[in-house]
């Protein structure tokens, strides 16, 4: 057993966790909503992407250019249209619509694309593998992804701390009164804070759609990953959240190796001894409960 | 000469709490009438009907403990589905592997997922809100992948309730469906009796402000597990009743989400959250639907999906509760109305 | 004309009505001074003229202008800027981040980060500083720095000496001299009567949800105020 290669996948495979979770920690954070279509949304682009790389006979990486631009757009508009109206006076109304919403795309998915498994293919990116050493080699596409995921996390992390919209996310997650009188519109704001949550996860969602096949029913697999590497990271911290998508990826690649049928649960395992020792999660700021 | 007056009496208001009216009383008798009708029902009823009354009567006690968790405890669970996964693979465990009778067996899978339920709400506890509901979600797939990777109980294809040849069809299919309209009746039950008690009271409070509580001796978080650990011994059961109505299980359909939890959201969001009658109403609204939309199978879905999506938006109390608040309609809940006797006429200036 | 004009404002929390049928108007460059009993409804005077609580009858006027179904962004916009009540300044940023946010819809005008340091010189070391780590009056003084950065033309502070040292007081009413020199008009709520009295070119007193007294400092008595506040009814 290589262990070293087995973790170096891992985390590979973590970053890209990393950037299913971070929108989900976005919208959170900025407006205390829980997406449960979180992980629905990610399918719903894979699938876009697949139809797009399809119909305009280009590679799906280069397909993205239109991709994340309609994602933006639409979580924009799923805000101002839908969630915007859904009473806020206790959390069930909000957890039942993400929900819902899951289930339509789901089933609007299945209907459209039937429930094969699907593949977006990247020609020869796929199988590519840079030897590094005689124990270690390493897929171009897992370490191009895992590149991306970190570049995005980067920038989402500039775009938190150095402009003024991120400065009104932090804002409204203080307080979201006193962000108001100081100006912020919040429903604009919580409007482009699902928009790039909807954005990086299409991003993630389309990047794991090359890695591994998708059914329009994966969604609830991912929206569970990118829930279970916030709250092994902890909330409140972007970077905490990528430590936890990497702690979620190597106990993953562990797991598989000791038995293919373990991955998952190991992950699940993890997950469920960080919330029982250490529910602020192992670099939050913020309690969950 | 002055008449020295004598001191008004000392006027005191007499009140007393009434608990229940007339209309409850109603709703009451209803209640039993209908329950005590359905009993007779082998009787006069054919097996197909029997048989699909006990999903109805499922759907109803799982919509009815849903609706207790989310509407009166706050706790919205989306992983309800890992106790009726466990209920039937603890009736298959007993029956099957141990070879005990099948009704004692059914018994037993209830109180396994009562004890279950205690180490798995230690940790679900540990999350508030959407983070509970996606943990709850999580506990399920781990109980359900760890089930996949069981052989002793078929792993990942499922297995037959062989047991269930330890009786006669026929005694087996009448006894299956008293099983499930008691387990449908005592969650109806059930939910009253928590209403009408110091428990339900305690939920309430705890809900409304939940530091005023504490501080007036409720611990909500008592309260919480109490009604949840109940919550899962009645799913657990309808998991032993699926069992038997089915007498196969597999592991991705006992701990489906899309069969177990997302008809009772939308049944629940239909019907009325936070109210006896709600989910009863939902249930029937449900059925309705299915029966008739049962042709456009994945629309069916999506329309269901669309229509709790907009409820949510206009009609947040669904139907019972929409016409239940402007009629101030209470069949089966439990008001407490405040009766105060009329203070005596006011004497002379 | 009045820079603002309040007439017959009803506001309600829910179920439970706060303000009654409140008259009032502040003219620009004068400093109009609220006061009243705890629970009188100051506080929620100047959060209903801010607009974080709905007019339930009435209007509001902003500089000719019927704002009272505006928006809480759009009143910053023209011009009006809340220091709240409890400071509420943003824990997760840093000092020199708050203020940047207090300029997330500035209008033109004199302030600036630069601007707010030279009137609080004490917040220029803190820049760096996590908010959550200021003292009180550190946190007072970066509440109304943040609100300078919009350039408001009305500024409406809610009770910023509570919990302050009379010294710190002192130095938060001189900067005020300050702002009224640079185009601000100034509304203030304050507890401290002598305080209000000393900075307030005209005043209000509120009573139950309604106004028990207008005037100018110079011309109301003691006893005269003492009655407003406490509602004492004279014999």
């Amino acid at each position: 057993m290589n262990w070293v290669n087995v973790i170096v996948q891992g985390v590979l495979l973590g970053g890209l966790y990393a950037l299913f979770a971070a929108g989900l920690s976005l919208t959170f954070g900025v407006m205390r909503l829980v997406n449960l279509a979180h992980g629905d949304l990610s399918i719903l682009a894979a699938f876009f992407c697949f139809t797009v790389a399809d119909t305009l006979d280009v590679n799906p990486l280069l397909a993205l250019i239109l991709v994340l631009p309609a994602a933006f757009l639409f979580g924009y508009l799923l805000q101002r249209i839908v969630i915007e109206h859904v009473p806020r006076f206790d959390v069930l109304p909000a957890i039942v619509v993400t929900f819902g919403i899951g289930i339509i795309i789901e089933n609007a998915l299945l209907q459209e694309y039937s429930a094969d498994n699907r593949r977006l293919l990247v020609g020869g990116l796929q199988t590519d593998t840079i030897k590094i050493n005689e124990q270690l080699s390493v897929g171009v596409m897992p370490l191009l992804t895992f590149v991306a995921a970190i570049v995005v996390l980067g920038l989402l992390h500039l775009l938190l701390t150095r402009t003024q919209l991120g400065r009104a996310f932090r804002a409204t997650s203080d307080d979201p009164d006193a962000a108001r009188i100081v100006g912020v519109d919040h429903r604009r704001t919580f409007a482009l804070a699902l928009a790039i949550s909807i954005a990086t996860v299409a991003l993630a969602g389309v990047l794991l759609g090359i890695r591994t096949s998708f059914t329009p029913f994966a969604g609830p697999a991912r929206l569970i990953f990118a829930f279970e590497a916030v709250i092994i990271g902890g909330l409140g911290s972007l970077w905490g959240t990528l430590a936890g998508g990497i702690i979620l990826g190597v106990a993953q690649a562990i797991g598989a190796e000791i038995d293919p049928g373990y991955g998952v649960l190991a992950g699940h395992l993890v997950f469920l001894a960080v919330l029982v020792v250490r529910p602020t999660g192992l670099f939050g700021k913020v309690a969950a409960a | 000469m002055s008449t020295l007056e004598a001191a008004p009496a000392a006027r005191t208001t007499r009140f007393r709490v009434q608990r229940g009216t007339a209309l409850t009383r109603i709703g009451v008798t209803l209640l039993f009438g209908a329950i005590a009708l359905f009993a007779t029902l082998p009787d006069w009823g054919d097996p197909a009907l029997m048989h699909e009354l006990v999903e109805i009567f499922s759907l109803l006690a799982l919509a009815q403990m849903w609706n207790l968790l989310a509407g009166y405890a706050g706790l919205i669970s989306i992983g309800q589905q890992v106790y009726v996964g466990l209920g039937s693979y603890a009736l298959y465990v007993f029956a099957n592997n141990h070879e005990e009778d099948l009704w004692v067996s059914v018994g037993l899978a209830g109180l396994v997922t009562f004890l279950l339920a205690f180490p798995l709400a230690a940790i679900a506890f540990r999350l508030r809100g959407g983070y509970f509901a996606i943990g709850t979600w999580v506990i399920a797939e781990a109980v359900f992948l760890f089930v996949v990777n069981q052989d002793s109980v078929g792993g990942g294809s499922g297995a037959t309730l062989t047991a269930a040849s330890q009786y006669d069809v026929e005694v087996r299919q009448r006894v299956t469906y008293w099983i499930a309209l008691g387990v449908a009746a005592a969650s109806i039950l059930v939910v009253m009796l928590i209403l009408r008690s110091r428990l339900g009271l305690a939920l309430r409070a705890a809900r409304d402000n939940e530091a005023a509580a504490q501080g007036a001796g409720v611990s909500p978080l008592r309260a919480r597990v109490i009604v949840y650990v109940l919550a899962a011994l009645i799913t657990g059961l309808v998991g032993a009743v699926v069992l038997l109505n089915d007498i196969r299980v597999q592991p991705d359909t006992a701990f489906s989400v899309a069969k177990w939890t997302a008809p009772i959201i939308f049944i629940v969001v239909i019907g009325g959250i936070g109210t006896v009658e709600g989910p009863i109403v939902g249930t029937l609204v449900y059925y309705l639907l299915q029966d008739n939309l049962a042709d456009f199978e994945v629309w069916y879905l999506i329309i269901l999906g669309v229509v709790a999506v907009g409820l949510m938006i206009v009609a947040p109390r669904g139907l019972w509760g929409t016409l239940a608040r402007r009629w101030n309609l209470d069949l089966l809940g439990a008001p407490r109305v405040l009766r105060v006797a009329r203070p005596p006429d006011d004497g002379p200036q | 004309m009045s820079l603002l004009e309040v007439e017959t404002l009803d506001s309600c929390y829910g179920d439970f009505q706060a303000l009654f049928g409140i008259e009032l108007n502040v003219d620009e460059g004068e400093t109009f001074a609220i006061i009243g009993a705890n629970g009188a409804g100051k506080s929620t005077l100047l959060t209903t003229i801010a607009g974080l609580v709905p007019v339930a009858g009435g209007r509001v006027v902003f500089d000719g202008v019927a704002i009272d179904r505006a928006s809480v962004h759009r009143r910053v916009e023209l011009g009006i800027a809340l220091v709240p009540e409890g400071r509420r300044i943003f824990p997760s940023l840093r000092v020199e981040e708050n203020l940047l946010i207090g300029g997330f819809r500035r209008r033109p005008g004199p302030w600036n980060v630069a601007r707010v340091y030279e009137a609080f010189p004490m917040l220029e070391p803190l820049a760096r500083r996590s908010a959550a780590g200021l003292s009180g009056g550190e946190q007072q003084m970066l509440a109304i720095g943040r609100a300078l950065m919009a350039n408001p033309r009305l500024l409406l502070l809610d009770e910023i000496s509570l919990g302050l040292a009379p010294l710190v007081v002192q130095q938060l009413y001189a900067t005020l001299e300050t702002i009224k020199a640079e185009g601000t008009t100034p509304i203030i709520v304050e507890q401290d009567i002598t305080q209000a009295m000393r900075a307030a070119d005209r005043f209000a007193c509120l009573l139950e949800g309604r106004v028990s007294l207008t005037g100018y400092p110079a011309d109301v008595d003691r006893a005269a105020i003492t009655d407003a506040y406490f509602g004492v009814v004279g014999t």
